[in-house]
This record gives structure tokens, C-alpha cells and sequence, in this order.
């Protein structure tokens, strides 16, 4: 037994995704899961392979317990795991080589035995000649293709394959499933687990088991099936073991045939419909005419130019040549009124996914300026006929995909479109579904006199359509009736005819010329997996990152140049200096003295005068608007009294708006007024007042002229060396999440700390280029020397930038989207570094709660050694116990980062 | 244009705020516990100041002196030797090394004019500055008490009466809280705008909406103001409960005013976020280029410090952006008390470079949306 399952449960939060599941999978078997959306198939599959962990119950992978960690790292290697979706685990800015690389570090592989067993791999599917192609060029079949080889790269035993075709053209799916013959005629033993929505293709397994509700309906052959059922396709089969509730809704579509007379009304039209990106022409002189009430259906392998095409027709995207025209008009992109007449459903159902169905249907009801008075009974209307009455408030994510799909088609049809545009509404769809959907679309056609302009990739809808179009490369390649296309070629299914138009076309991207290569694949020894920490592994990860980054230069560019631009202007802007301070005198006395004293003040540098104030409303208003920053009232007979040594006061006001300012001001004025008083009484009144009987000698060290470049540069270097690597890295793992990659991480033997250090790497690297950019610029333009240790600050900036991709990576493991990354580390690091590590303020003397975030932020200690290296003239020696809190913080940071990460998903 | 969509798809945005429960504990923290941090954080420009004596006299006056610095403007001075003094100036544990020569106290009351010695950590230049100045008057007040025999300093014959204006006592939370409260507001408004942008990019949400009979100034507009909203309130409620509330800052002029002000900095700052969620291709892209833009607008705009002591060049620069404004602005209402017949340049300012931006980014945005695929 390859797979035995004994009373699994498994839940998400209130909804029971599987119920008691009980099961067992032989080995060396092809074995089919089938079912409707949303049963449990893809959840089944995930807990097998382990990259779901396991709620409730007993399941037993390869002969032990997949509950027992041990037994989980070891078989890891064993089993592969290909998810839904196209290419969904693989790297699209990364080549197909690079792909296959990254997966065979991931298993150990030294390049001699990667290198064979890529070029095996490449050769039996005939990716060969695209192996430095990026994965996001290649078409949904050669992805697939290459997802497969990614999986095989470490011959595992146990295949799971989730919707390895749908949303697959026909061509590539015969040749993807040539492909699995051939490895399982040369692996023994192997045994593959396949979820497929194609009940044509689950015929041919070697058993299957029917799902729905999270329940195992029945496992049998294809023809145990059938013979139970009475049946003569498994697709009937299938619905006749469906409960009695279920099948009551399903008839068999019967399309009736289009009125004689409507003929002739040409409502979607394209003539010459030509788009080029750069070099690639992705639609070449497309023509086709459709009338009104007709169903067009629109087929192609994947990324043959369906989906622009439609986009043009929208006017999403305008024609580099040729003319789309909609009702007689010339699409153009701002034409409002005609997109009113649209309705378009694009192959991402484009549903607001935080608004509930009620008020999505509502939106969008308006939006498409339905009036107001009708919207209610609009919103009725579609729920009505959609079938969405039960799920009136729930939130679209939750909804199974084909409950998602009626609403999308509600959406779409909300304000009564006469042209719908649906591209591939039916993918990943359960035969139930869509016929259901089918009938919809017929209705609609039949009755309301709907044109229809339909792409997919399921034969049974194409035979549905009115006439078909088949596209390849970007040019049409035959354009008439189901029939009327299968006849041209002579063959008995439209499927055929579709397969032989594609390889005349050269869509045999992929022949099978290549295939004996594989029958006589050289043996490769498997290496054992080493299961503790693997540089390999790590590594694996590490050059995935820094290809990526290599792939996005803009990226790396803003990170090396930004920091070099923000040094700059932080470095000249941020001045601490307090100088041209603008003072204005409101002079009551108006004698020599008095204007001396003026003088004295506008003398020296650091305040600048402004015209004299004429009285204390002028003096109000000036100070209000910020006008002036000192304000200074000379009594009347100031000059007559200070000559006379009778007691006066100067009156001085100080805009106290900015407290830091504010006190300058005060000692810089007291000084200045101290310094009047001494010369004054020296020169003028030829006696010596009150001297000090002792002398304070100030020696200001690190800093002599006490200029903010020599306090400020070298503080940058660790604010910028935090910010850009923390953001950096932020992104690294919940990127992953986002885009699901990181199920790579759950199903091969890589562990979090390989996959964590790993992705760290370049990011510290950078930073490393960073730090030496800074350091130059310090010491070449700003002139700030460096006078301490060269290594220590660099020791210290390493570890550093070490802690603060450790920061990145907590936000990014912690956090759920991007965008909340974004926000948790710019609130995170900026804040904090600006405010508690003693850029301006020095910790010591800060208070409250940012007193204690002070004294444990890296960043503090940080600016210590930077300070301490630039100005001080100081090594190892003197800064050590500044590097401890450091690296104390790295270790820290880490050890959550790792706990944070899960190896499976919960 | 139809005011309706523009409201409805705002609703929307709304909504989809409300709905993710992580940024919305983000956005409370940003204007409450954050803004409380800022205010509490900022200590007195001399507070605390970390500062030792190297007594080399050990006589009466030199302990009267070392007796003289006591918290809150000064830690209780720590006793050392000079080669401690040095290691604890390099480690930065001091600000203020005082050393008083032998002898000191006998050649005073000789008459020989001794000097002591200040050594001053001068990259910590906010505590050098002052500090240096306070205890230069508190040494000689001290001996010249001490000479006089206890008995205070008489009167000096030309008095300088400082005072400071809107802020007698010169407290630093009021200056720490208002200006955190602008500076998250910048960042909030960049942020929900421009980064909520690339999500619905990334999502493919945006394209729907383009085949819809909606334009690209509604979908603009939509974001802007309800996005601007949600910053508003915040600001709002975060200058009510927290820095009159909570903080106890007494505001001086009138607080409508400075939310009209804000709300045209919003305008502006909100646009600039679009913009940057315009020209960014990837939510890693976009991280890397708000960080380029934020720091500079929350340090050089004249709310970390003055921008009257920044570069010629640097200061026309900072003109452009709407926080320079909003920052002087904010000064202007909240703390002098001034009223619209005084800040209505600024307002006007911030208005006009608001509508460039909004200019600008609608001309990009209308670009990127047609050239999208």
C-alpha cells in the first residue's frame, strides 16, 4: 500500500473539508480522484503530501506514520508534489533550467548528477529547446510539462499530480499524458495520484475514487463504474452516484438550433486585428465576423493570443494594427457607452473578494449604471437565475470554484449585456457546473438574443458553440462549424481535428521525437538526503533569490542607488547646526548703545537680521507666521541706564514651537549678551564688571568644529543599512505565500532554517555593497575620516545587516499579504531607528517606553560603532560590547523567524 | 466623470480596509500608542544628560560642583578616573566629562584663576550645544556662591529676560507628538494608496474595472478620497483623544483649521502614493521606492529639525513637498495659535502642489491603464 487513510478529518475553521475519510492507495498504481469542486479533492491531495498537516485521524504514506516527523523527513524525498494551477510552484522570471536546478539542490544533487538528469528530463519532454526561456513565456502546456519535471527530478515514488491538465490545450494534454506513461513504464513501482477534472482522461487510470462533500463516494475502475451504475460514460456514471438532491438539477444540454432569420446582423467584428509586444507578435491579422445571438467559441493552446484578442475587443488593449469593431463601431478604449453593452468575464474571476455576493451583484449593478429604482430587483433577478440564494452573504473566497464562477457570470450579465466576452469561464469547472453554466448560455443566446464570444479548452463546449475559431500562434488557423471543422480533416471527434490542425501548425512544440531518450535513461544513483542542515539546500535558495533579483534590475538599481541618493540628501539636509536664525529688534531706545547691541547680535553668523519691528502687534504677527525666530525689545533709555548702571531687562521672545531650537536660541542669546556685556564694560565704561574668577576650558571631541556632517553621515550609514535590507527581505517569504510558491517549501526536504538563511543571503550581500558605497561616500564627499578601526565596522555592519534582514524576515514570515509587510516593517524600523537609537537624541537621556525600544534596538548599538570607528578612533578593543546586543538580536530574530515559519500548512 | 461611481468605489475601498483585520490594528497603532511613544520618547534637549567628574581635588568645592547635577536635566554625575572618563566618552556612556585639577579649590582662593576642564561628546551635538553652555554657568555659579561665602549671586546690571513664546517651557512632547501624528499621516496616505494600487494590479481587479463604464480619474478619485478619509479621521481622532486627551497638550489655535490643512495635504500626499503605485511594477518594487520618498519627506521637511539651518539647495527642493508645508503650517495653528488671515499661503501652496500631483499622476495612471496587459 502506497497510501492508507484511516478516519481523516480535516477542517477549516467551521467548514469540515473532509469527513472521515478511509482509504487505501496501492502502490505502483495510477490512481484517479474524482469529483465536483470543492469536495476535498486538492485537500485530500495536500495531506498526502504532507504539505497540509493532519487534524484528525491516521494516515500512513509509504509504510509509516505521516503524523511522526521523523518518518515525514524521511520519506520527503520520495514523494513529489505537483499543486493546481499553471505552474503555480514554479519561478516565472527564472528560465526553465534554472527551475530545474533549483529543485535538484533542493534534493541534494551534485551538478554532475543535475546536469544528467535535467538534460534526461528536458530531452523526454522536449523542453530542450526552451530551457533558457523564463517559465511566465512559456504556454500553460509546457508549464505543466516542466512542473512535471520538476517533481520527477528526484525519482520519487509516490507522484501527486492536482489538475495537472486543466486549463491545458488538447494537443499538450495527450502529450502530457504520453509523458507519464513513458516515466511509469520506466519506473516501476512508482505509483502517481492524480485529481482531474477530465472525465475522458480518469478513464484510462488504473482506479478511481469519487469524491463529493468530502466524502468517498466509491473507488473502483472506470468500468466497475459503469457496470454499477448502468452507464456508458464515466462522466454519467459519475452523476448517477451523485446523491438524488445533487443530480436533480442536471440535464443533459440540448442546444436548439439559431432562428433562419436572424442572420446578417454583424455584431462583433475583426479585420486585421494585429498586436505586437516589442519583437513578439502575439496576434497576427485576425479576422473574424459574428452575428447576433451567435455562440463563438474560441480555441487555442494556452498563450496562442485568446485572451488578447478579447482584450482588444473590450478595448483594454489597443491594436498595433487592424480594426475591432463592436455594433457597427470602432472599439476604442474610452468609449463608455459601449462597454455598457459588454459584459466581459476575464479568466481571473475579478470579484471583489471583501464584499459579500449581495453586495458585489450591487456594485456592479450600479456601476454599470443600472437605475437606481431597478437595482434591487436586478440583484433579485440574477441570484434568482444564477442559483445563488444560499450563499446570498458569503464572501466569494469561500465559495467553491463553480459557485464562484455563476457569480461571476451574474456579474458579468448585471446590467443585460448584448455581447459577452468569457474567457475561459469554465476552467477547473466540474462537468455538473458547467453544464449548468451551459444551459445558462444557451437560454441567453436562444432567448435574449446574446452574442457570446467564448474561449475553452473543454471539446464538449466547443461541439456546444455555434461555430468555432482555432487559434494558434496568434493567427486563426480555421474558423467554421463544430462539424464543419471536424469534416475538413476527416476525422471522427472534433478533438482529433483540433490535435491535427495544431501539429500542422507546428504546435508540437514538444513532438515525441525525443522520447526514447528517456526509455534509455541513464541510471542515476539517487543520492541518500542528508537530513540535517544542507549548504546545498540552502543555496538552492539563496541563487533562486538572486536570480530573481538579477531578473528585476530596477530593484537592485533603487536599492544601490537610492541609498547612495538618500545619503546625500540626508547627509547635507539633516542639519543639527543652528544658524541664520531670522531676529528682528524692536529698538524703543534708538542711541549708539542700543544699535550696538543690535549689531553685536547681527554680527555673527548664526542669527540673521530682519527689518526692525515696529510694534508689539507687528511683533505678534511676525512670530505667528513664523517669521521671525527671536524677537528682542530694547527699553527706552537703554543707552542713558546701562551707561548709568541702573538695573535693566532686555525683553526676548523665542518661538518655543520647536523645543530643541528653542534652547539653542536661549544659550546661543545668553552668550552673545554675555559677550556685549564684557566688551561694553571694557571699552566703554572703562571698568571690569563681575569676572569670573575661574575659567571653563570646553574641548568638544570627536567633533571640534562641532559640525552636524561629522554626527550625522556616519549615523546614516545605519539607518540606510536597516531600512533597504529589512524591506528587502520583508517581501522574500510572504511574496511566496502570496503567489504560492512556497508549497515548495512544505513538500521537499528543505528546512526552514536552509530556506530562511537562504533567502537572507543575497539580501545581506546587498547590503554588504551597500555598506562600502556608504563608507566612501562618507569619507571621499562628505570628508568625514575614518579614524577607527576598518574591520570592527565592518565585523559590526555585517552582523548588522544580518539583523536587520532578520527584521524583514519576522514581518514577512508573521504577516499574511505584502501590503501589510510593507506597513508592519516601515512602522517597524523607520520609526523607531529615526526616534529610540540615538540618531539625534542619545539613548541614554530618552524616556518612557521609547527609552526600553531604545536600549534593545540593534540599530543603537550600531550607531555606537559607527560613530565610535568614524570619530572616535576606535577598534575591537573599545566597541566589543557593542557587538554583543547584535548578534545577540540576529540569534533572536532568527530562532521567531523560525518558529514562525510552518513546514506545513495548517 | 459620474460623482456616483466615484462614491461607490470608494465604499468599496472602504470596505476592503475594514474587511483586513492586520492593517487595521496597524492603522490604530499608528495613531494612538505610536503617537504617545513619539511624545513621551523626546526628552527635554538636556535631560538625562550622562555626565561624570574626574575630582582630582577632592576638596569641599569640587564635591559642592559634582553636587550641583542632579536629574532631571542631568544624570547624578558619576565619579571616574581619566582613563575610565576616556573609555566611557569613546562607548558613548557619557556626554559631559567634567575634570577638576588638583589644587583647585587652594588656587581659587589665591586667586589664581584655575580652569576645570569640560570635555563634551560633540557627535551628540543637540546635548553638546546646550549642555555645554548650562554647565560652564552652573560651575561658575557655584563658585562664585562658594567664594561669597554662600551668600547668591547679586544682581546683574543688564538683565536678559527670555521668554519663550507658545511653549513657555519649552516641552518636548508637544512638539513630538504633533509632528509623529504629520508624519504617519504621511505615511498612512502613501501607503493605503499606492500599495492597495498594486495589490488590486497584482490581483487583476483593476482590469475589470476597466471594461466597465468606469474611467480612470473615478477609479483615482475613488481612492484618493476614501483613503484620504480614512487618514483624516485617524489624524483627527489622534489629535482629540491622544494629544489633547491622553498626552494633555493644550493646543493653541484652532483645530478645524489644521484639519483643513491636513485634508490638503492628504489630497497631495494620497495622489503622490497612487503615483508611486503607478510606476512601480511589483510590491517589491513599490518598497524599495516609498522608502526613497518617506524618509526624506519626514526628515527634511522641517519636522525633525529646522529647515532654516538646511542647505539652499535642499531647502528650495523641499518646497515641492506637500509635508514642508503642512509641517510649517501645523507649527503655525497648533502651536502659535495662528489663524487663516496668517497661514492662507500655505494653504494655497499646499492646494496647488496637490492638484499638480493629482495632474501628473492622472496623466500616468491613464497612461499605465491603457498600456496594460
Amino acid at each position: 500500500m502506497a497510501v492508507r487513510l484511516a478516519g481523516v478529518d480535516l477542517r477549516y475553521g467551521k467548514t469540515l473539508a473532509l469527513d472521515e475519510i478511509t482509504l487505501e492507495l496501492p502502490a505502483g498504481r495510477i490512481i484517479g480522484v474524482i469529483g465536483p469542486d470543492g469536495v476535498g479533492k486538492s485537500t485530500l491531495l495536500s495531506l498526502i503530501a504532507g504539505a497540509r498537516a493532519l487534524q484528525d485521524g491516521r494516515l500512513e504514506v509509504l509504510g509509516g506514520d505521516l503524523a511522526d516527523p521523523r518518518h515525514r523527513t524521511a520519506i520527503c524525498p520520495r514523494v513529489a508534489f505537483m499543486p493546481q494551477g499553471l505552474g503555480r510552484n514554479l519561478y516565472a522570471t527564472l528560465s526553465v533550467v534554472e527551475n530545474l536546478e533549483f529543485f535538484a539542490r533542493l534534493f541534494g544533487q551534485a551538478k554532475a548528477e543535475r546536469d544528467c538528469r535535467i538534460d534526461d528530463l528536458l530531452g523526454s519532454t522536449g523542453l530542450l529547446k526552451f530551457r533558457d526561456r523564463p517559465v511566465g513565456k512559456l504556454s500553460g502546456g509546457m508549464k505543466q510539462k516542466l512542473g512535471l519535471c520538476c517533481a520527477l527530478i528526484h525519482d520519487p515514488d509516490l507522484l501527486i499530480l492536482d489538475e495537472p491538465t486543466t486549463g491545458v490545450d488538447p494537443l499538450s494534454r495527450v502529450q502530457f499524458w504520453e509523458l507519464i506513461d513513458r516515466i511509469r513504464a520506466s519506473r516501476e513501482g512508482m505509483s502517481v495520484v492524480v485529481a482531474t477534472a477530465y472525465m475522458e482522461e480518469a478513464a484510462a487510470f488504473d482506479l478511481l475514487v469519487a469524491m463529493n462533500a468530502g466524502q468517498v463516494l466509491a473507488v473502483g475502475t472506470a468500468q466497475e463504474f459503469r457496470d454499477r451504475t448502468g452507464t456508458h460514460g464515466l462522466e454519467e456514471a459519475f452523476i448517477a452516484l451523485l446523491p438524488e438532491e445533487q443530480r436533480r438539477g442536471h440535464r443533459i444540454v440540448t442546444i436548439p438550433p439559431r432562428p433562419a432569420d436572424s442572420a446578417g446582423d454583424v455584431v462583433i467584428e475583426a479585420r486585421g486585428l494585429t498586436v505586437r509586444f516589442g519583437d513578439f507578435t502575439a496576434v497576427d491579422h485576425v479576422n473574424f465576423r459574428i452575428e447576433r445571438g451567435e455562440i463563438f467559441g474560441f480555441l487555442g493552446s494556452n498563450g496562442c493570443g485568446k485572451t488578447t484578442t478579447m482584450k482588444m475587443l473590450t478595448g483594454l488593449l489597443s491594436a498595433s494594427e487592424g480594426e475591432a469593431w463592436l455594433f457597427g463601431k470602432r472599439v476604442t478604449a474610452v468609449d463608455v457607452e459601449m462597454r455598457l453593452r459588454v459584459g466581459y468575464m476575464s479568466q481571473a474571476f475579478s470579484l471583489y473578494s471583501e464584499l459579500t455576493v449581495a453586495q458585489n451583484l450591487k456594485l456592479f449593478a450600479q456601476l454599470f449604471r443600472v437605475p437606481a429604482a431597478e437595482v434591487p430587483g436586478r440583484v433579485t433577478e440574477m441570484v434568482e437565475r444564477f442559483d445563488l440564494t444560499g450563499v446570498i452573504d458569503a464572501m466569494p473566497d469561500g465559495l467553491p470554484v463553480g459557485v464562484r464562477q455563476r457569480l461571476s457570470l451574474a456579474v458579468a450579465m448585471v446590467h443585460k449585456p448584448e455581447v459577452l466576452m468569457l474567457d475561459e469561464p469554465t476552467s477547473g469547472v466540474d462537468p455538473i457546473a458547467r453544464d449548468m453554466f451551459w444551459r445558462m448560455m444557451v437560454d441567453l443566446s436562444r432567448q435574449d438574443e446574446v452574442t457570446i464570444f467564448i474561449s475553452t479548452h473543454f471539446m464538449n463546449e466547443a461541439e456546444r458553440c455555434d461555430r468555432i475559431s482555432l487559434m494558434h500562434a496568434g493567427r486563426v488557423l480555421v474558423c467554421d462549424t463544430p462539424a464543419g471543422v471536424t469534416a475538413s480533416r476527416g476525422e471522427k471527434t472534433l478533438e482529433a481535428a483540433f490535435i491535427a490542425y495544431l501539429e500542422d501548425a507546428g504546435g508540437s512544440e514538444s513532438t515525441s521525437a525525443a522520447a526514447p531518450a528517456a526509455a534509455e535513461a541513464p541510471e542515476v544513483k539517487q543520492a541518500p538526503v542528508w537530513h540535517g542542515f544542507s549548504a546545498r539546500r540552502m543555496w538552492s535558495y539563496a541563487l533562486r533569490e538572486v536570480l530573481e533579483l538579477r531578473r528585476d534590475p530596477i530593484r537592485g538599481t533603487l536599492a544601490l542607488l537610492g541609498t547612495v541618493i538618500l545619503m546625500f540628501i540626508m547627509g547635507y539636509g539633516i542639519s543639527l547646526d543652528v544658524n541664520n536664525l531670522r531676529f528682528a529688534v524692536l529698538d524703543r531706545d534708538d542711541t549708539v548703545l542700543s544699535r550696538d547691541y543690535t549689531l553685536n547680535l547681527a554680527g555673527s553668523p548664526y542669527f540673521a537680521e530682519q527689518a526692525p519691528i515696529i510694534d508689539y502687534a507687528d511683533l505678534d504677527h511676525r512670530m505667528q507666521n513664523g517669521d521671525l525666530t527671536l524677537a528682542i525689545e530694547l527699553p527706552p533709555n537703554f543707552g542713558r541706564d546701562v551707561e548709568r548702571g541702573m538695573p535693566i531687562s532686555i525683553g526676548t521672545w523665542i518661538d518655543g514651537s520647536m523645543p530643541q531650537r528653542g534652547e539653542t536660541i536661549q544659550s546661543y542669546v545668553q552668550g552673545m549678551h554675555a559677550a556685549w556685556l564684557l566688551d561694553t564694560a571694557l571699552h566703554r565704561l572703562g571698568s571690569r564688571l563681575s569676572l569670573s574668577p575661574m575659567d571653563v576650558e570646553i574641548r568638544f571631541r570627536y567633533n571640534p568644529d562641532v559640525v552636524s556632517v561629522v554626527a550625522m553621515v556616519p549615523a546614516m550609514i545605519p539607518i540606510l543599512l536597516l531600512m533597504i535590507p529589512a524591506m528587502l527581505a520583508a517581501l522574500s517569504v510572504v511574496r511566496e505565500k502570496e503567489l504560492g510558491s512556497i508549497v515548495n517549501l512544505y513538500v521537499t526536504p528543505v528546512t526552514r532554517s536552509e530556506f530562511l538563511i537562504g533567502k537572507q543571503i543575497p539580501y545581506v550581500m546587498l547590503g554588504m555593497v551597500n555598506f562600502v558605497l556608504l563608507t566612501i561616500l562618507a569619507t571621499t564627499v562628505f570628508g568625514v575620516p575614518l579614524t577607527g578601526s576598518l574591520a570592527m565596522l565592518a565585523i559590526a555592519a555585517f552582523t548588522f545587516i544580518v539583523s536587520a534582514t532578520a527584521i524583514g524576515l519576522v514581518m514577512s514570515t508573521f504577516m499574511r499579504s505584502q501590503i501589510a509587510a510593507i506597513f508592519g516593517t516601515t512602522v517597524g524600523t523607520l520609526v523607531p531607528a529615526i526616534q529610540y537609537a540615538g540618531l539625534i537624541n542619545p539613548v541614554s537621556s530618552l524616556e518612557g517606553v521609547g527609552a526600553g525600544i531604545g536600549r534593545i534596538l540593534p540599530t543603537t548599538y550600531f550607531l555606537t560603532i559607527a560613530r565610535g570607528t568614524f570619530s572616535k578612533a576606535l577598534g575591537f578593543a573599545e566597541l566589543w560590547p557593542s557587538l554583543v546586543p547584535i548578534a545577540a538580536s540576529v540569534v533572536v530574530l532568527m530562532t521567531l523567524c523560525i518558529f514562525l515559519l510552518k513546514k506545513q500548512e495548517k | 466623470m459620474r460623482m456616483a461611481n466615484i462614491a461607490r468605489l470608494g465604499v468599496k475601498e472602504l470596505r476592503s480596509l475594514a474587511s483586513d483585520p492586520i492593517m487595521l490594528v496597524l492603522v490604530l497603532y499608528v495613531f494612538s500608542l505610536d503617537i504617545y511613544m513619539a511624545a513621551t520618547v523626546m526628552p527635554e534637549t538636556l535631560h538625562n544628560a550622562p555626565i561624570a567628574i574626574i575630582d582630582e581635588d577632592g576638596s569641599p568645592l569640587s564635591s559642592r560642583i559634582a553636587g550641583a547635577f542632579y536629574p532631571p536635566r542631568f544624570q547624578l554625575p558619576a565619579t571616574v578616573t581619566p582613563a575610565q572618563a576616556d573609555r566611557g566618552l569613546d562607548e558613548g556612556t557619557y556626554t559631559f566629562v567634567l575634570d577638576i585639577p588638583p589644587n583647585f579649590q587652594s588656587d581659587l582662593l589665591a586667586s589664581r584663576r584655575p580652569g576645570v576642564q569640560l570635555n563634551v561628546d560633540a557627535t551628540r551635538m543637540t546635548q553638546a550645544f546646550t549642555g555645554s553652555g548650562y554647565i560652564q554657568s552652573m560651575v561658575g555659579q557655584e563658585v562664585t556662591t562658594f567664594l561669597r561665602h554662600d551668600v547668591p549671586n547679586d544682581v546683574v546690571p543688564v538683565d536678559l529676560a527670555l521668554r519663550a513664546s507658545f511653549n513657555p517651557s519649552l516641552t518636548q512632547a508637544w512638539f513630538g507628538a504633533v509632528m509623529q501624528v504629520i508624519n504617519n499621516v504621511t505615511m498612512l496616505s502613501i501607503i493605503l494608496t499606492g500599495a492597495a494600487l498594486i495589490r488590486e494590479r497584482e490581483h487583476g481587479t483593476i482590469e475589470h474595472l476597466l471594461v466597465m463604464p468606469v474611467v480612470p480619474i473615478e477609479i483615482m478619485t475613488a481612492k484618493i478620497w476614501s483613503m484620504g478619509l480614512v487618514v483624516l479621521v485617524g489624524c483627527c481622532c489622534s489629535l482629540i483623544f491622544m494629544v489633547q486627551g491622553v498626552l494633555g497638550i493644550p493646543i493653541e489655535g484652532s483645530v478645524p483649521l489644521f484639519l483643513v490643512g491636513a485634508a490638503l495635504d492628504i489630497f497631495a500626499t494620497t495622489a503622490l502614493g497612487i503615483f508611486l503605485g503607478t510606476i512601480a511594477r511589483s510590491m517589491q518594487q513599490f518598497g524599495i521606492i516609498m522608502i526613497l520618498v518617506l524618509i526624506p519627506l519626514q526628515v527634511l521637511s522641517g519636522g525633525t529639525t529646522p529647515r532654516d539651518s538646511m542647505p539652499e539647495i535642499v531647502q528650495s527642493l523641499m518646497t515641492i513637498a506637500p509635508t514642508t508645508h503642512f509641517v510649517n503650517l501645523a507649527q503655525g495653528i497648533l502651536y502659535r495659535g495662528a489663524g487663516f488671515d496668517i497661514v492662507w499661503p500655505e494653504f494655497l501652496t499646499l492646494f496647488a502642489i496637490g492638484a499638480a500631483f493629482f495632474g501628473v499622476t492622472l496623466w500616468y495612471f491613464r497612461k499605465a491603464m491603457n498600456s496594460m496587459t
